[in-house]
């Protein structure tokens, strides 16, 4: 979301103290980091693993639930999903671009995502075996990335906002499309309502995981927060989440998988919140480092669709050139 | 990466409706310029946020330099005699 013409300019800066506390006087008093002004080197490569993460996210999430665009029951949700994955498509390009503005290529990251090396949201390292999976992925996976993301659109860094602020807009249709579709089934036969119970089962847990590691175990929390790249530690948005999302599963008759989900009223200084149970961490780490159900197939579906577009961005590249070159001829001759 | 050429940056203006200027909405990657406006129309006007795009390559952009841009803006900031509040009127007059 910014105007890139000035990449490629030196990004190295000296950190001395006056220089650091300078920095952190322009976050303290609410300035926007612009691309190319003077940062520190930890605050770029924190923001480039940050917006880097977002962005295959974004597109590896395309993969779960294009998985149901051609079985979708009705056109009316097919023409929803259709729309929703493309919309996924577009704000990984946001994200990627904003990432760019830091002085890294989209080549680069592409890279990064297919050889395994990069990260991305663990959610998406779950199958979608049916139906009830695309409601459950809209109403509680989308739910928990706005709770994420709005946050975000008041980041210090400006472009990584503005491609927020466009990204949240769009979040909030992707959330009632998986409530609407989740709630028609919580309200159907008894077989339709059994599915959309065992698609929440298997999403809530991996959906609280999605705020990351408990605040006593994150490595990245304290210095974001005070370079105001984040605004919420992960345990206080998970709380958010929760306290929004228990109301609205009671609301269809659904069930929390979650025996020590009770409402406790000294919670949020006093106004109240849910406690719950102990998030299995072991299966957080497990996925992450790989060992999901999806891990594998996710990859390997992002190197095909990169391997099987080849042909396409040569000859496109190929033919860029062609009429470039005949322009010039003309030019000449002229 | 096995391309071997990298596909050039272009930002991608677009003119909310008739009326009003193009204005920058964000960049991305394409060929061509043709490409590029289809390409800026399938992510940046979804909801109709626009009725006219401007794509331009990025390399093309010049930009100051944020370096210098104390010698450049603030010499505004002490020239308060531009503005009409700086000025003096009868308070008969009204508006002016």
């Amino acid at each position: 979301m910014y105007s890139q013409g000035l990449l490629g300019a030196n990004t190295e800066t000296e950190e001395t103290p006056e220089f650091l506390a300078a920095f952190q006087a322009r976050i303290d008093r609410e300035e926007k980091i612009e691309p190319n002004d003077p940062m520190p080197a930890a605050y770029r490569k924190t923001l480039i693993r940050m917006i880097s993460q977002h962005a295959h996210s974004e597109i590896v999430g395309m993969l779960p639930e294009g998985n149901w665009i051609t079985r979708a029951p009705t056109l009316r949700r097919k023409v929803a999903l259709l729309a929703k994955v493309q919309d996924e498509g577009g704000h990984g390009l946001y994200l990627y671009s904003a990432a760019e503005t830091l002085g890294v290529s989209r080549e680069q990251l592409t890279e990064e995502l297919l050889s395994g090396k990069a990260k991305y949201s663990s959610i998406f390292n779950y199958p979608t075996p049916t139906w009830a999976d695309i409601g459950a992925i809209g109403w509680l996976v989308d739910g928990a990335a706005i709770m994420n993301q709005v946050p975000l659109c008041r980041c210090s860094y400006g472009p990584y906002a503005r491609a927020m602020i466009r990204v949240c807009k769009e979040e909030s249709f992707h959330q009632r499309q998986g409530y609407e579709l989740i709630s028609s089934l919580a309200e159907g036969t008894e077989e339709q309502k059994a599915m959309a119970q065992d698609a929440l089962n298997r999403w809530w847990w991996p959906s609280l995981m999605m705020f990351g590691p408990s605040d006593t175990d994150s490595q990245h929390s304290d210095q974001s927060m005070a370079w105001k790249i984040k605004r919420f530690t992960n345990d206080e948005l998970r709380q958010k989440f929760v306290d929004a999302t228990v109301p609205q599963a009671e609301l269809i008759g659904l069930t929390m998988p979650d025996e020590n989900l009770r409402w406790n009223e000294t919670k949020n200084n006093g106004q109240g919140g849910y406690d719950f149970g102990e998030i299995d961490w072991d299966e957080f780490w497990q996925v992450v480092k790989g060992h999901g159900m999806m891990n594998k197939d996710r990859i390997n579906a992002r190197r095909k669709a990169w391997d099987d577009g080849a042909w396409v961005r040569e000859a496109a590249l190929a033919h860029a050139e062609k009429q470039s070159n005949a322009k010039t001829a003309a030019k000449t001759a002229a | 990466m096995s391309d071997s050429k990298m596909m050039p940056l272009w930002e991608v203006f677009i003119r909310p409706r008739n009326g009003l200027n193009h204005k920058h909405v964000g960049s991305l990657h394409a060929a061509d310029g043709e490409l590029a406006l289809q390409a800026a129309r399938d992510v940046y006007t979804r909801r109709e946020e626009g009725n006219s795009i401007w794509v331009v390559r990025a390399e093309d952009i010049l930009a100051s330099d944020p370096d210098k841009s104390a010698e450049n803006f603030d010499p505004a900031a002490d020239k308060i005699y531009r503005h009409p509040s700086f000025y003096d009127i009868p308070d008969e007059v009204g508006h002016m």
